[in-house]
């Protein structure tokens, strides 16, 4: 009955709303008080050295794209380390296939020249 | 604290990151606020999770988070490639195709 | 503590696992393949298309659910598992001498056309929304990729980055619907969702996800107004993907459509039927007229793709035995038209060039008589023509709607039709009327092309003249 959608248009309206409030709000009544140290980017408390507008070599993508590609798989490990003994050898089979999968990933970026920086 | 404050909060993060790529030009901002909206969706799961007191949820975490960088890595990609070739990123310049 | 090990049948996905190591193999045997032999490995995956094939009919009429009910092997998502692989193995071949001519002849080809199988055979059999979302991202990131396969191109890359910026903004959306049904339900299981929906009618966190499931799902087979990135993306995208994420996507994406609402669903079937009879007639309408203005083939057909989702969804409004069976004999009928239509443009096109403008085929009868002929089939298949397997599938979903008591659905959808064999007659008219175009005429057709042509035209043929074993084969229905 359309009456039960009125729920999700009030949601909807307080949504948008709130977004368009937060966002004009903090714009209007922010004060703007650049300083040379609030604009420099926080890089670990280290003072930064150079412009972080240069240019990255465009290896440094492709290393990390590999990076991210094999570290998200330790969360599934995780689980799998803690629960190791009563998942027993199923767990093992489970993880070692999946293992492999990752194995054969690896090797084609290996054999692939993917961990080579020249 | 009850389950709504956190799915009011993640509808709020979801909005912001659908309203990010609607509005912004730059593919890699874009893709943060898709980023974005992938998060909502998890906290949105770990939410529910506890309100429902079952672990599901948080198993769902772990397969978004890993098919999020999956996303990531396609994603970047094709970015850079397109880089490489155009020598701009802003969506707008992206024309070739007309539509 | 003690854990208690899931049902594990392998045997229930065994299609997808055998094209899923085929996948893996094709990436190895690529690390040891030299250049010019790069379209064994296309055999290779062609091989593992037929066995997979072969174990799907080997699963045919008895439906089992494996996985904690995650997965199952029912007539519905077997006959969309054989439509995909069909599609598949006739988009390798098209492909074969494509990469080649476009000098993108790379194994990885063809290990992401089989990953992204092994996400649609999983999307089509999926009976959970977590597995059906995993799936949808498997088949999505190859074809990002594949959008985006001729690098040295900024037209491909440009389709790559919109299709999966657009592609990732809708899982988006779709993930966010699962987490809200989620939360109202308890569960991501289609079965349990519509038991806890049968206790529990007022849901509105459930309204919720359904709507938002609904935009996932409606980017995914370019429902309007969720369509626009659909013309780019085809038209950017090299010929022969493109070819194979037309017919893939929906098959696969309209699978796990009709599941979710017929299986989880059927509890609101009152209010959604009426949100998607709306759509369908905004789908069908938008789509043939925008296919009216294009003077590119492939932004033709891609408008005509998103037409013809519109009389899928029809399909999907009229509900029962009789909605289900005609979408999945639609879908094969569309698969094989679909692929022939694309391949006759692959077949005339003259190494990186192609005959993309209409007004490029002028007088291709005369040149090519054979591939134009099988053209003018695809086409009149498209259009609706009797006695091709377009207007067979056509004629099902529209008297199953009537059927329903959805007669007015239905006669848009044939006011429609009528619409579309103009811009479909449109490139036979060139072909046969026009005096040829220079510079068209020393073309050699690629014999795998043909043979692809061949077999697509065969089934067009016969679908049309003789469905029932088709029909027949498209009445198993879910297993609930």
């Amino acid at each position: 009955m359309p009456v039960d959608y009125l729920p999700i248009l009030v949601m909807i309206a307080i949504v948008t709303a709130f977004a368009v409030i937060a966002l004009t709000l903090s714009a209007m009544t922010g004060p703007r008080r650049p300083n040379p140290t609030k604009l420099s980017p926080y890089e670990s408390g280290m003072p930064p050295f150079g412009s972080a507008r240069r240019r990255f070599s465009i290896k440094y993508y492709l290393t990390a794209v590999l990076f991210i590609l094999f570290d998200i798989e330790i969360i599934f490990f995780y689980p799998w380390a803690v629960l190791f003994r009563d998942l027993g050898w199923f767990g093992l089979s489970a993880m070692g296939t999946f293992m492999l999968v990752l194995l054969i990933g690896y090797v084609y970026v290996w054999r692939k020249g993917g961990f080579e920086w020249d | 604290m009850t389950v709504n404050h956190y799915i009011f909060l993640s509808a709020i993060l979801f909005s912001i990151g659908a309203v990010g790529v609607l509005i912004r030009r730059n593919p890699l901002i874009m893709f943060m606020g898709i980023e974005l909206m992938l998060n909502a969706a998890n906290l949105a799961f770990v939410a529910f999770s506890r309100q429902l007191q079952s672990i599901d949820g948080q198993v769902f975490v772990f397969l978004i988070l890993a098919v999020a960088a999956a996303e990531v890595a396609v994603g970047l990609a094709i970015i850079v490639a397109l880089f490489r070739t155009r020598q701009t990123v802003n969506v707008d310049d992206v024309n070739a195709l007309k539509g | 503590m003690s854990l208690s090990v899931p049902d594990l049948n392998f045997r229930v996905i065994a299609p997808a696992l055998i094209v899923a190591l085929t996948a893996l193999i094709v990436l190895l045997a690529e690390l040891v393949t030299p250049a010019p032999r790069k379209r064994w490995l296309g055999v290779l995956g062609l091989i593992g298309l037929l066995i997979a094939a072969g174990a799907t009919v080997g699963l045919w009429g008895a439906p089992a659910s494996a996985f904690g009910g995650m997965v199952v092997a029912d007539n519905f998502g077997l006959f969309l598992t054989l439509v995909i692989l069909l599609g598949a193995a006739l988009s390798i071949l098209l492909a074969l001498d494509f990469v080649r001519a476009h000098r993108v002849d790379q194994g990885e080809y063809y290990v992401l056309v089989l990953f992204a199988v092994v996400g649609m055979i999983l999307m089509a059999t999926a009976t959970d929304l977590i597995v059906i979302f995993l799936a949808l991202e498997l088949l999505s990131l190859p074809l990002y990729i594949l959008a985006a396969f001729k690098r040295a191109d900024a037209r491909s890359l440009e389709a790559g980055l919109k299709y999966f910026l657009l592609g990732a903004f809708s899982s988006a959306f779709f993930l966010y619907g699962i987490a809200f049904i989620f939360g109202g339900t308890g569960t991501t299981n289609l079965m349990k969702i519509a038991d806890a929906l049968a206790k529990n009618p007022r849901n509105d966190l459930l309204l919720v996800g359904a709507g938002l499931l609904l935009v996932g799902f409606a980017f995914k087979v370019a429902l309007v107004p969720f369509h626009w990135w659909t013309p780019d993306v085809y038209d950017g995208a090299p010929t022969a993907v493109t070819a194979f994420m037309s017919v893939g996507v929906k098959a696969a994406a309209f699978g796990a459509f009709f599941r979710a609402f017929l299986v989880a669903l059927p509890a609101f079937a009152f209010d959604w039927r009426i949100v998607l009879a709306a759509l369908a007639v905004l789908t069908m309408t938008l789509g043939n007229v925008a296919a009216l203005l294009q003077s590119n083939v492939k932004r033709m057909l891609a408008y005509s793709s998103i037409a013809h989702a519109g009389y899928i969804l029809i399909a999907l409004v009229a509900m029962g035995a009789s909605g289900l069976s005609s979408a999945l004999f639609y879908l094969l009928a569309y698969t094989l038209t679909n692929l022939g239509a694309f391949g006759a443009v692959i077949a005339l096109s003259d190494g990186e060039r192609e005959r993309l403008e209409i007004r490029d085929w002028g007088g291709a009868a005369r040149q090519y008589p054979f591939i134009a002929a099988m053209f003018a089939i695809f086409m009149l298949s498209l259009a609706g023509f009797p006695p091709l397997a377009g207007f067979t599938g056509k004629f099902l979903i529209f008297s199953a709607a009537v059927e329903t008591g959805w007669a007015w659905l239905a006669v848009i959808g044939v006011l429609n039709s009528l619409v579309s064999a103009y811009f479909y007659l449109r490139p036979i008219v060139q072909m046969y009327m026009s005096e040829p175009v220079p510079g068209w005429d020393r073309i050699r057709v690629a014999p795998l092309v043909a043979l692809a042509l061949v077999l697509a035209l065969i089934g067009v043929i016969a679908l049309g003249l003789y469905p029932t074993p088709a029909i027949v084969m498209a009445t198993g229905g879910f297993l609930r």
